[in-house]
């Protein structure tokens, strides 16, 4: 299992493997939302929990469908499949190396955005804590949506069809935890809520993707 | 003491029968090499028998843990080194060493190599190192000589060969000459499933339909 | 004699058959009937004006667009853990009616609302979740028309329809949480706590069961498609196979 999570990052880092990208899209998104709503900062900072916590969802989104597809076609799949080790283990594993090469960054690196969009010094730290509690479902639910396509030819657009409506409630409770502590309001409920989207999908989703994974290797 | 033992097997792809009344045991030492056109049901088969998906009748049995299946693809990580490659798949297996997978592979010159770089002989070769890295008795290898030519087809049947002195048993699935000479052939055109109506099997999921 | 009997299709067929006309009858009578009592014969509420008319038909859209995932959750799971065909394809005839019917409970909701907010859309907790629903419809219609074998199909729309009647719920809760919304608290409740008068309550429970039987008759036809569309495949298979 430590194995291929170590594959997978290497995979990941080596040339094409995609690492950053998601990165230099979330700086993308940022810098273009200035252009779309004025420079001037009171709404930049009213905005900037939902645009970051956006930003987030997308470049998560993007890299996807890289998790299972590039295995399938090289047959790797296959042979994981047969080896001596859970495929929900498996499953479990790439969602962890996809959030370790996605969430992680953008986890460390939005107090920098933060500050691009005048996220007020008060609500920084929220960030990072709700980032951090958030990502990690938004890529065990990735993983899921990535389980149910793998099979198929052009299942990038349907995978974000797929997949963004389970983000809702993770984007709903981030956003309003990040809001909300910028206000200085209570912020038990969101936090709470948050960490047990996280917590749910992490111990229950992979289920379902070894089991969409079987179906599609049949 | 059969490695493999397969007793009335049916298989279906697509939700309709293709192979059925299928029997053959497989015993230590010994190769079997499955014959039949394309279509017929061959990677169907060894899918099955890797348990990649269910069988429609019938029974497959063998100890716990002895098979490594090799499909068309090698699985290979392309921008990983050879070394890594094998070294990702002995861990996965629990088996540690990997340089006697090198030295009969003939690797050993290429391990810093990525794999990328290398041939598609070279790359089927590798294929085969991990089969050996796995460290299972029963080789389940599905057109293992694809793309490969007569020298490197030669360094495959010497490696089957050397697998089966070491007491193991292979099963491969091909429609070309593997020069593995004492292997047993079993034709599967023979077990093509009949429709039902000439007293073919019923069962699979579509035929609920007609 | 079980009810499983009739997860064989060819015995679903025959039943059904002759099981259609009489729904599509009753079905019918009761819509009819409903929508004329409830439209026609109903005097205008002085504090609502016309526009509360619509509940005819939002408030019984709104309700199937629900109950429609929930019948599809109790079919896959019959898929997948009994392997009836009929099951599958029930889940799968039924989707387009949900999406439909979430999208009328939309509509008819927006033109409910704008007399009332004096808006077409507002961010109300209950209409974005029927959004969001109706996005949950899409996408499993979406992965039922993009997998080629049927079967497969079957299996991973069942694990959607599972996973997405979870996120939905979920959603839903967490759609109330993010606007405490303008729609009035329960008005209509089974055990009649008289919220609403009787004049509006009766045509409204025809209307209800109305749809209901409409949805077994669209449902009946749309399963008997699919198990036909099923057999000619097979037939086609086996032609190749031959």
């Amino acid at each position: 299992m430590i194995a291929l999570l170590i594959r997978d990052l290497r995979l990941a880092v080596r040339a094409g493997g995609g690492f950053g990208l998601g990165l230099a899209f979330f700086l993308i998104v940022v810098t273009l939302v200035p252009f779309g709503v004025g420079p001037q900062g009171d709404i930049l900072a009213r905005i900037a929990p939902g645009i970051l916590w956006l930003g987030a969802l997308l470049a998560c989104l993007l890299s996807l469908d890289r998790i299972f597809a590039l295995d399938f076609e090289d047959g790797s799949l296959d042979l994981l499949a047969t080896a001596p080790m859970p495929l929900e283990g498996v499953v479990a594993m790439k969602a962890f190396a996809h959030w370790l090469t996605t969430g992680l960054p953008l986890v460390i690196a939005a107090p920098v955005f933060g500050i691009l969009l005048h996220l007020p010094a008060s609500a920084q730290s929220w960030l990072v804590i709700s980032l951090l509690l958030g990502t990690p479902a938004l890529s065990v639910l990735g993983t899921f949506g990535a389980a149910l396509t793998v099979g198929l030819k052009r299942g990038g657009l349907l995978l974000s069809l797929l997949v963004l409506p389970f983000y809702v409630p993770t984007l709903i409770f981030g956003a309003e935890l990040i809001r909300r502590g910028a206000q200085g309001m209570a912020t038990e409920i969101p936090l709470l809520m948050l960490a047990g989207i996280t917590a749910a999908t992490v111990a229950l989703i992979p289920f379902a993707s070894a089991a969409a994974i079987r179906v599609n290797l049949r | 003491m059969a490695m493999l033992s397969v007793s009335n097997l049916a298989v279906s792809r697509g939700g309709l029968p293709v192979l059925e009344n299928l029997s053959f045991a497989l015993d230590a030492g010994q190769a079997l090499v499955l014959r039949g056109p394309n279509g017929i049901g061959k990677t169907t088969l060894l899918r099955t028998l890797a348990g990649l998906q269910p069988a429609l009748a019938g029974t497959v049995s063998m100890p716990a843990e002895s098979m490594a299946y090799a499909a068309h693809s090698d699985g290979l990580k392309s921008t990983l080194t050879v070394s890594e490659n094998l070294k990702f798949w002995a861990s996965v297996y629990a088996t540690q060493d990997i340089e006697p997978a090198l030295e009969r592979m003939n690797l050993r010159g290429l391990a810093n190599r990525a794999a990328m770089s290398l041939s598609a002989g070279q790359k089927r070769r590798l294929g085969l190192a991990r089969l050996l890295v796995t460290g299972r008795p029963v080789w389940v290898l599905d057109e293992p000589t694809v793309s490969l030519d007569t020298a490197s087809v030669a360094l495959f049947a010497q490696a089957v060969r050397g697998h089966l002195a070491t007491g193991g048993a292979a099963l491969l699935a091909t429609h070309i000459d593997l020069g593995l000479e004492e292997a047993k052939v079993l034709d599967l055109a023979p077990f093509k499933a009949l429709p039902p109506e000439e007293g073919g099997m019923m069962g699979a999921f579509d035929e609920a339909f007609l | 004699m079980s009810l499983w009997e009739y997860a064989n299709p060819v015995k679903f067929m025959k039943t059904s058959g002759f099981l259609l006309p009489w729904v599509v009858g009753l079905a019918a009578i009761t819509l009819v009937s409903g929508l004329v009592w409830g439209y026609l014969f109903v005097p205008a509420a002085e504090n609502f004006g016309g526009s509360v008319k619509v509940i005819y038909v939002h408030v019984p859209a709104a309700m199937m667009a629900i109950n429609i995932w929930g019948m599809m959750l109790v079919t896959s799971l019959i898929w997948l853990i009994r392997r009836h065909h009929v099951s599958a394809l029930a889940a799968k005839a039924a989707a387009p009616i949900g999406a439909v019917m979430t999208l009328i409970a939309l509509i008819t909701g927006a033109v409910w609302g704008q007399p009332m907010w004096g808006t077409w859309w507002e961010w109300d907790p209950r209409l974005t979740s029927f959004l969001i629903l109706f996005l949950f419809y899409l996408g499993y219609i979406a992965l039922w028309a993009a997998v080629e074998n049927p079967d497969t199909a079957a299996d991973l729309t069942s694990v959607l329809a599972l996973v997405g009647a979870v996120f939905a719920a979920l959603s839903r809760y967490a759609a109330n949480f993010w606007n405490q919304g303008l729609h009035q608290g329960a008005t209509l409740s089974l055990d009649k706590e008289q919220h609403i008068a009787d004049v509006y309550w009766f045509p409204l429970l025809l209307c209800l069961a109305g749809f209901v039987l409409f949805f077994i008759a669209l449902v009946l036809v749309r399963t008997r498609t699919e198990i036909r569309n099923r057999r000619l495949g097979a037939l086609q298979q086996r032609e190749r196979m031959a």
